[in-house]
């Protein structure tokens, strides 16, 4: 009798599961914070990660400075204020600097959002994760998802150490902030939509780095990070325009240090915010088609 | 309210309905036909074998019949789900075990089979007391707080099949469960497969090409080949069909040929001769071998060996294929740790 109910219990919990949750977005979080832990629970992940920015920041930053340049010439440093007012919108080219490097972290941990697409199909997660009734949108933006959390907290980060080793700060607000974090998000989330596509099919690591060399430093020299746009020959002008670093830079600028920018601020806002939705709403897209064994 | 779950559980695997209905199922990469048009239904309560060598076609069923990979033609219904038309119905309904080891190294075991939880949106508190459950029957209980790193080969099977049974499948995907363990695990995931199947009334579609897996197992098996199914039966209508003991004996000279000689002791039904070897079915062996014996040195040629075999599953694979699983080309490293697992296993 005893032995008949433990095993007519057993029955009745297995021939009937929970009501499922059935929504699209289910287990979206729970893949999200697979991946996070991957990099929260490695410090060394995250402390070399800001390695690169740090030495551009303090080695090329301090040593570029064109403020010296220009008074080293034998004008006076009104002039110099005014040049560098003109060219960079700004009277501190370290300051400018560091908006750069603000994305230029985006750009380099978006870059690698790809990688964990490619370690997931080689381990079999991937397939794992497709057996289940999760839905292939839910995957991808989970990739791009933990990107852009670690992405914004990186340039957290940077902007800190930035203030530490001298950035202009008497024009930081609250909103300024807000806004600048706002960006943030939106173009780690049109990056990382854009390197997740580009492994959806991959397994294969060596491609994926191959990849991602192949668009980093082109996106990060064809744009204002460094320079200004004004004292580049118009065809490379013609490419930082139509690149959406630019915009993003070109927002933070206006945002934390109150640079005069290239563009209306607003247009920066729509145009980073018009890559975000088309890469990541691509990469979902893209997923019903190219997320399958 | 009890016996009525219990009784339903018997009628069940009585009432021999189909759970899995596969018919004409194909799938091409470019030139190659993996799967070319296989048919067959599995019966709820079965534990049903996909046996054949690698690459013959049984990961790409599996991975059709789990939604993973779109067939190139046919039909295939689980659970009442068409595979093509209604895939989030089809991955709701069954549990799959890969081929791989699959479980996030950096999770521990209980987070790996709660994460799995949340990928079919189980709500966590039934998904933690269902995980405990499931930890429990596959004996991971003690090692659940662990991170799977530091899992052996075997634990972290079982860890996978406790992800593959989070959701309460009935039926349950299997591919190759056994592939590279040793005797012991191997026998431990036996044990787990047959306790589903009888204390939990589950269906097991379970793809090896471990010979005696798939005897000691399997309520039925299809012997798979170049993407065609071969025969479909229990193992013992498959051992059937080799009709007789296998006698093989090896002889010192290539030359002559011999065959018309053994042929003609009474009982003996067929004579292969493959170079020095000849492979003799026959019926009541133990009596014809000395007879065999006695014709060779009759004609002065010399017996290097005897042997003398009953009806396996493995000599039903070579009178079903023409061949034995160990000519098969592909991993030659996990083949010859099969094969060696194989025999002591035997023993």
């Amino acid at each position: 009798m005893q032995e008949r109910r433990g095993q007519a219990g057993e029955a009745k919990s297995w021939s009937e599961g929970p009501k499922l949750d059935t929504s699209p977005i289910h287990g979206l979080w729970a893949l999200t914070q697979r991946d996070l832990r991957k990099w929260y629970t490695n410090p060394y992940q995250l402390i070399i990660s800001l390695v690169q920015p740090v030495i551009w920041m303090g080695l090329f930053g301090k040593a570029l400075n064109f403020s010296s340049f220009i008074t080293g010439s034998g004008a006076p440093p009104s002039v110099a204020n005014a040049v560098l007012l003109k060219y960079f919108g700004t009277t501190s080219y370290f300051s400018y600097l560091v908006c750069g490097m603000l994305v230029f972290i985006v750009l380099f941990t978006s870059a690698f959002s790809g990688m964990s697409v490619v370690w997931d199909r080689r381990f079999g997660f991937m397939n794992k994760a497709l057996s289940t009734p999760v839905s292939r949108g839910a995957i991808v933006m989970s990739k791009i998802l933990q990107s852009v959390i670690r992405s914004l907290a990186q340039a957290a980060v940077v902007l800190l150490i930035g203030i530490g080793l001298g950035m202009e700060t008497s024009n930081l607000s609250v909103l300024g902030l807000l806004g600048a974090f706002s960006v943030i998000f939106l173009v780690a989330m049109g990056l990382s939509g854009l390197f997740v596509m580009l492994s959806l099919r991959s397994s294969n690591w060596q491609t994926q780095m191959a990849i991602i060399n192949l668009l980093n430093l082109p996106l990060l020299f064809a744009s204002n990070a460094l320079f200004p746009i004004a004292i580049m020959p118009a065809w490379l002008q013609s490419v930082v325009r139509v690149n959406p670093v630019s915009y993003a830079i070109d927002a933070l600028r206006q945002m934390l240090i109150g640079a005069t920018g290239i563009n209306a601020l607003w247009v920066d806002i729509t145009v980073v915010l018009g890559f975000a939705v088309f890469f990541s709403g691509l990469g979902i897209v893209m997923s019903w088609r190219l997320l399958k064994k | 309210m009890t016996t009525e779950a219990s009784t339903s559980g018997l009628a069940r695997q009585a009432s021999g309905r189909v759970i899995l209905d596969v018919e004409n199922l194909s799938k091409t990469f470019g030139k190659l036909k993996a799967v070319d048009g296989v048919t067959f239904q599995v019966y709820e309560g079965e534990i049903f074998g996909f046996l054949g060598p690698n690459g013959a076609g049984k990961s790409t069923t599996i991975n059709m019949l789990t939604t993973l990979t779109p067939p190139s033609g046919g039909k295939g219904e689980v659970s009442g789900y068409d595979i093509y038309k209604q895939p989030g119905l089809v991955r709701r309904s069954v549990g799959v075990v890969p081929q791989d080891y699959t479980a996030d190294e950096d999770m521990t075991g209980i987070q790996n089979v709660l994460l799995c939880g949340d990928l079919y949106g189980m709500p966590r508190k039934d998904a933690r007391e269902h995980a405990q459950e499931l930890l429990e029957l596959v004996e991971l209980r003690d090692a659940e707080n662990r991170n799977v790193s530091t899992y052996s080969g075997g634990m972290r099977r079982r860890l996978e099949l406790a992800c593959g049974l989070i959701n309460y499948p009935k039926l349950l995907f299997l591919d190759d469960p056994t592939l590279g363990l040793d005797v012991q695990t191997r026998a431990a995931v036996w044990k787990y497969i047959r306790t589903l199947k009888q204390e939990y009334h589950m269906t097991l579609f379970v793809t090896t090409h471990y010979l005696e897996e798939a005897d000691s197992l399997c309520d039925r098996i299809a012997v798979i080949d170049h993407g065609h199914i071969i025969k479909i039966g229990t193992p013992e209508q498959l051992k059937s069909v080799v009709g007789g003991d296998i006698i093989v004996v090896g002889v010192k000279e290539l030359e002559p040929d011999l065959s018309a000689t053994i042929s003609s002791i009474p009982k003996v039904k067929e004579v292969k001769k493959n170079g020095n070897d000849y492979r003799i079915k026959a019926e009541d062996g133990e009596e014809v071998s000395p007879q065999i014996i006695d014709a060779i040195r009759t004609k002065g040629l010399h017996v290097t060996k005897i042997s003398l075999t009953r009806p396996t599953l493995d000599e039903a694979y070579l009178e079903l294929t023409g061949r034995t699983l160990r000519d098969e080309e592909g991993d030659k490293w996990s083949m010859m740790s099969q094969r060696r697992t194989m025999s002591t296993a035997r023993r």
